[in-house]
């Protein structure tokens, strides 16, 4: 057709409002963006960085609530912010098409995949139905979907996640556009479903010069995809460069501070002595939500002072670990003993003094604390409720444990959970389960909603808690940065067994077990040739799935 | 599919199970009468002997479960006993009047539905225009009125300063279906309006509800026209809301006959209700509550039913 | 044409033209709708007719200002916070605000502001309007004005006390079935399921055939019926609350059932609480007041509206509207709650974004 050169997409000072309170808001601040033919240009920021909005606003698209407010976006020699909607509409499905985050909530659950698939280009008169159908298989079998005669076929709802995104992406190229808007699409997934939609996606891109425009929140995935990379922050640009060239040498200190992230790491401590007796000893537990074993025969030992990292995929049982050691689940066999003596099942049974003792600390800071308490209500509680403190001692200590997660208590110490950004909420969550002065703290993916930067703040406090407090933690994550980061043990589960357990420098080290191998290699590395590699290790039809059986 | 039929056949056992219970609770309901039936039938002023021979002719001296049973079983084959004012079959009054408050609640039904649908699709396709705040203002005041306030003025208007319609609607078994229609229509007319509101409401938020989900932005940026959006991809999935949602209103339709019915002296089961109510007539106020709750829960049901139904993840299990 | 008419499509003329040439877009599509409106009604039924069209829309515009400025005197006199949470509430709202602090003076007042007794006979049956009796009289010769100034205080009264019984019912089981979960939620919400099969009214008839109808029947039987509705709210609000981290953590910290009510749950689900109160008012006033209007509810001689409408009906045949001011004083009220709790729901719904 034209030139593999020629500019695609070109936006000038865009800018977007929000509206709030029946007041307009900017969101994004002026952002200029250029995407050549078959080009791929990585999106990347924070949450709140408004790379979603940029990305629908490439589509001349705006969410209800929102509208761009300045700004020009040519698409082809098009200009998008002044058509009427008809001539967008023409242009949506057809020549720009969209890929959704959720693939489960955007496919429609009362249509058939290739009803939904044959839409656009039969909309679009581009392919009859039947053109379209036999097109869909073909895009299905490059997707590497299994049965793809057949597959089309079913309901949503009756397909798995990581596929439902394959056929999304089949779907958007249903029409062959000319420019792919990728939003977040593998955020969702677990990592080793992750690996196969992003192999899938990257091919069938290549194959057909798609240019794509890949929005996520995770550098080592853009990396993989994109030629070039744009930061974001704020609804602000702060830089864009090659791929590798930004990965080499990031230019402005926001960018270093995201690549600088991964780079936390603690000495692992020296194994516990033989003969000590653990704060924590689960040994052979089963559990079981009425009649689904989720649990099955699962032991390890938490040492004093020692951080043992739980991971697995979502399913694996590492948060219904979890729940039997704190008692919301009683166990249905094994038992899970305190210093060496067993503790009930159930935490109704338990002391005040065994609860004390076990804390936890959860993923959502905003479901964690009550809205509608002050911070040094929410703090003081437990002081009040396991010490008996009152009135001044109280507040004493309350501000004792604020000073502790480095917050001002003056500040801080009126203030409710909305007034507090997310690291901060996560701080408070600490400073609550420090409040009981317990030996032993459940940290349940801390980190996971968080930024990177916030994240890896909340990680380093964790550490140095535990050197002054001789805490001993519980980890759970499916994220293995985290793990390297921070943990002495790390035990891998997998469908409610523990598949491999054993302190963190030998297993990350070979050989490994084969699941733990899959989870390991599966995780996305900052270096752009790493997925080829891994592919061509794996080799290109054994990926994922095919893997693990 | 082997799925939704056995949903469906649980929650239709439930619903015969919940008519049992309440059938128990109508019938129990008169044994915790201070004194008894009898007593209570006669007034203080009774001999024991009159109240001896009430109670043997009532049949009060065998014990409360076998007269339920035998009740019960009488209300299955459509014998309600006899009305203690009239000594009149219950069923005979009952029967006539049923059919009566049925054809009231239809008419009523064919009006709003429609009607309540279309512009409850509008206002949730224009939020926020004026249409939409025209619209809440008008149904929440339409809610908020009693049924007698919205009867009494349309009498006011329609039938006394312009005699347009009757203010009375004696409907007879032998007339011409045209003219029971037009004898209806000012009672129709009056809980359409109430119904009306409830559906549109009900009707605006299942819809606003469903707009909001990410497949119909999906299906918008996939440059499907505006109308193929609402047709092809909101519409088969507003199906459970909407007939929830229907069938919830012809349920309120039949409590809201009782009020309808006294206003304009229409010869219905509501009327009868509160006429037995005032006489004390125990057996036909039984059986009214009966036929009134029977066909709440029936209504219900088909919500249920309904909503299962149209269901697609129930609809094509895995 | 008369003069009126004239006058009339004159003025609805020239309102929509200002509106089109201040690109009112609302406005104008309003204000010229009701203009063809009323063109349709002037000829269907002439003058008559258009001078109710008339009285309707200028009663409409007085609502609407009366609203605006007892918006704008709320939003001057309230403290800070309030004032700006007012500054920002729809017309409907400030309106219902209004009326609804109306009824509390009269109910409040009734001995003061009505001339005569509530019971006491004064002139004929059914008596026309004078000065002396404002309204004219009932169908004993009481003042009808008197009567509905007493019935604020009734009527109103009797629902509120009902309300308060339900809700106190219902939500606090409501609380406790999803706090403590289990067999006590199951059987509640069994019992509830049962109570909600028969239509609220019938089941009113049906009690208060078999207990009588006094005044304390009447609030308990009410009550009863009503506060399955609050259980479930109650249910699904606290249920959504018990699922939160931060219960779990007060519950493994070995905190007490009642303090996890207390303390954690019930700030949380204060705002649709209240909410439901005000929508529950509405439809415990309105059967009551349907109950009344049967017979069936408040006694006379107590001056209550709903039976007020019953006992003046007949008036409605020749062509009065006497029985309708009571019929119209109910509605009024139900619109106004509904106008207050529509708008608190959007405030709430709106602070959660």
């Amino acid at each position: 057709m034209t030139d593999q050169k020629s500019s695609l997409l070109k936006i000038r000072g865009l800018r977007i409002e929000g509206r709030a309170d029946e007041k307009w808001f900017e969101i994004v601040h002026g952002v200029d963006l250029d995407l050549r033919r078959g080009e791929v240009m990585g999106l990347i920021g924070e949450s709140g960085a408004g790379k979603s909005t940029i990305g629908l606003a490439a589509m001349g698209f705006t969410r209800d609530g929102c509208r761009i407010s300045a700004g020009s976006i040519e698409f082809d020699g098009m200009e998008l912010t002044s058509s009427p909607e008809e001539d967008l509409r023409m242009l949506r499905g057809a020549r720009i098409a969209y890929v959704a985050q959720s693939a489960a909530a955007s496919f429609n659950p009362a249509h058939k995949l290739i009803d939904q698939h044959t839409a656009a280009p039969v909309q679009h008169k581009i392919r009859t139905r039947r053109e379209s159908e036999e097109d869909a298989m073909e895009l299905y079998r490059r997707l590497r979907l299994p049965h793809p005669e057949e597959i089309g076929f079913r309901y949503p709802h009756q397909v798995s996640g990581g596929q439902l995104q394959r056929a999304m992406t089949a779907m958007a190229m249903s029409c062959r556009p000319d420019l792919i808007i990728f939003d977040e699409p593998t955020t969702a997934l677990d990592v080793t479903t992750q690996i196969e939609v992003l192999a899938a996606i990257r091919d069938i891109v290549d194959q057909f010069d798609t240019a794509a425009l890949y929005i996520t929140h995770d550098l080592a995935v853009v990396a993989q995809m994109a030629d070039r990379i744009k930061v974001l922050l704020k609804g602000d640009e702060v830089e864009e460069a090659d791929t590798r060239s930004m990965l080499a040498s990031p230019k402005e200190d926001y960018t270093k501070s995201l690549w600088a992230v991964r780079s936390f790491q603690r000495q692992q401590k020296p194994p516990a002595g033989a003969g000590e007796t653990p704060v924590i000893s689960v040994s052979g537990v089963s559990a079981a939500y009425g009649p689904v074993k989720v649990l099955d025969d699962v032991s390890f030992d938490i040492h004093r002072g020692r951080t043992v990292a739980v991971v697995g995929e979502s399913g694996s049982g590492k948060s219904t670990a979890a729940r039997c050691i704190t008692g919301l689940l009683p166990p249905t066999g094994g038992d899970i003993r305190h210093n060496g003596q067993v503790l009930p099942a159930s935490f109704k049974e338990r002391s005040k003094d065994q609860l004390r003792q076990a804390q936890m600390i959860y993923q959502m800071a905003d479901t964690a604390l009550n809205p509608k308490k002050r911070i040094g209500e929410i703090i003081g509680r437990p002081v009040a409720f396991y010490r008996g403190l009152r009135g001044a001692d109280l507040k004493k200590r309350v501000d004792e444990l604020l000073d502790q997660i480095e917050l001002e208590p003056s500040q801080f110490f009126h203030r409710v959970p909305s007034e507090l950004s997310g690291g901060q909420k996560q701080r408070i969550g600490i400073a609550r389960a420090l409040a009981a002065e317990p030996e032993f703290i459940i940290c349940d993916e801390v980190t996971s909603a968080l930024d990177q930067l916030v994240a890896e703040g909340i990680l380093k406090l964790l550490d140095r808690l535990q050197e002054d407090l001789n805490l001993a933690y519980m980890f759970i994550t499916h994220d293995l940065a985290t793990v390297r980061a921070i943990a002495d043990e790390v035990v891998v589960m997998k469908e409610g067994k523990v598949v491999e357990a054993g302190p963190k420098d030998e297993m990350f080290r070979p050989p490994h077990h084969e699941y733990t191998d899959l989870l390991l290699s599966s995780v996305p590395e900052m270096d752009p040739d790493w997925l080829d590699g891994l592919l061509e290790r794996r080799g290109v039809d054994n990926i994922g799935e095919a893997a693990r059986k | 599919m082997k799925d939704v039929l056995s949903l469906v056949a649980k929650r239709l056992g439930l619903g015969f199970v919940t008519l049992l219970v309440v059938s128990i609770i109508i019938f129990g309901a008169v044994e915790l009468l201070p004194g008894d039936l009898a007593e209570a039938i006669l007034g203080q002023a009774a001999t024991p002997e009159t109240v001896k021979a009430m109670r043997e002719e009532l049949g009060l001296d065998r014990s409360a479960p076998v007269r339920y049973v035998e009740w019960l079983g009488g209300a299955l084959q459509g014998d309600f006993g006899v009305s203690l004012a009239n000594k009149r079959s219950v069923a005979e009054q009952l029967g006539p009047r049923f059919r009566n408050t049925l054809f009231l609640a239809a008419v009523a039904a064919a009006f709003s539905i429609p009607i309540s649908i279309v512009l409850g699709v509008l206002a949730a396709l224009y939020r926020e225009s004026v249409f939409d705040r025209i619209a809440n203002v008008a149904t929440l005041t339409s809610i908020s009125s009693p049924e007698f306030f919205l009867g009494y003025i349309l009498i006011l208007f329609l039938s006394v300063q312009n005699p347009w319609f009757p203010s009375i609607s004696s409907v007879t078994g032998d007339m011409p279906f045209t003219e029971r229609v037009f004898v209806t229509l000012l009672p129709a007319i009056t809980l359409t309006l109430v119904v009306i509101a409830h559906m549109m409401r009900m009707t605006r938020a299942a819809i606003i509800a469903l707009l909001a989900s990410p497949y119909i932005e999906m299906a918008r940026l996939k440059g499907e026209p505006r109308w193929k959006v609402i047709a092809v991809h909101a519409l088969p999935n507003a199906l459970a809301p909407i007939i929830n949602v229907v069938a919830l209103n012809l349920a309120y339709l039949i409590t809201g006959v009782v009020l309808v019915e006294i206003v304009f002296v229409y010869p219905g089961v509501g009327q009868l209700l509160v006429d037995s109510v005032t006489k004390r007539d125990f057996p036909v106020v039984q059986a009214c509550c009966l036929v009134f709750a029977a066909t709440y829960i029936l209504l219900n049901l088909l919500a249920d039913v309904g909503s299962i139904l149209s269901n697609p993840r129930l609809r094509h299990p895995k | 044409m008369s003069t009126f008419a004239i006058v009339f499509y004159t003025l609805m003329i020239a309102a929509s033209c200002l509106a089109a040439y201040y690109h009112r877009r609302e406005a104008f599509l309003v204000l010229f709708s009701l203009t063809l409106a009323s063109f349709l009604m002037g000829l269907l039924g002439g003058e008559s007719w258009l001078r109710t069209v008339a009285i309707a829309i200028g009663l409409f515009f007085a609502c609407a200002g009366l609203a605006y400025s007892f918006r704008e005197f709320l939003a001057q006199t309230l403290p800070r916070e309030t004032a700006k949470i007012m500054r920002n509430a729809p017309l409907t709202a400030s309106f219902g605000l209004f009326v609804i602090l109306v009824y509390v003076v009269a109910a409040v007042f009734a001995p003061v502001i009505a001339p005569h007794g509530e019971a006491e006979v004064i002139g004929s049956s059914y008596a026309p309007p004078d000065e002396n009796m404002l309204l004219g009289g009932d169908q004993l010769g009481r003042d009808m004005f008197s009567r509905i100034i007493y019935g604020a205080r009734n009527t109103v009264g009797i629902a509120l006390l009902t309300t308060a019984l339900a809700f106190l019912v219902g939500s606090l089981t409501g609380l406790m079935a999803a706090t403590l979960g289990g067999w006590v939620d199951q059987t509640c919400g069994r019992v509830v399921d049962t109570l909600m099969a028969i239509p609220q009214l019938v089941f009113a008839l049906l009690l208060l055939t078999i207990v009588g109808t006094n005044v304390v029947n009447l609030i308990l039987v009410i009550a009863l019926l009503y506060s399955p509705l609050v259980f479930r709210l109650a249910r699904a609000v606290a249920g959504n609350i018990v699922v939160m981290d931060y219960i779990e953590a007060a519950r493994l910290r070995g905190e007490k059932t009642w303090y996890l009510i207390i303390s954690e749950i019930l700030p949380n689900a204060t705002a649709p609480l209240v909410a439901e109160f005000g929508l529950r008012f509405c439809f415990v006033f309105l059967a009551i007041s349907a109950l009344s209007f049967l017979g069936l509810g408040i006694q006379p001689p107590t001056a209550d509206w709903g039976s007020m409408v019953r006992e003046n009906a007949t008036l409605i045949s020749f062509g009065e509207v006497t029985p309708l001011i009571p019929a119209a004083a109910i509605a009024l009220l139900t619109v106004a709650v509904n106008f207050v709790v529509d708008w608190m729901l959007h405030l709430s719904s709106g602070l959660k974004e």
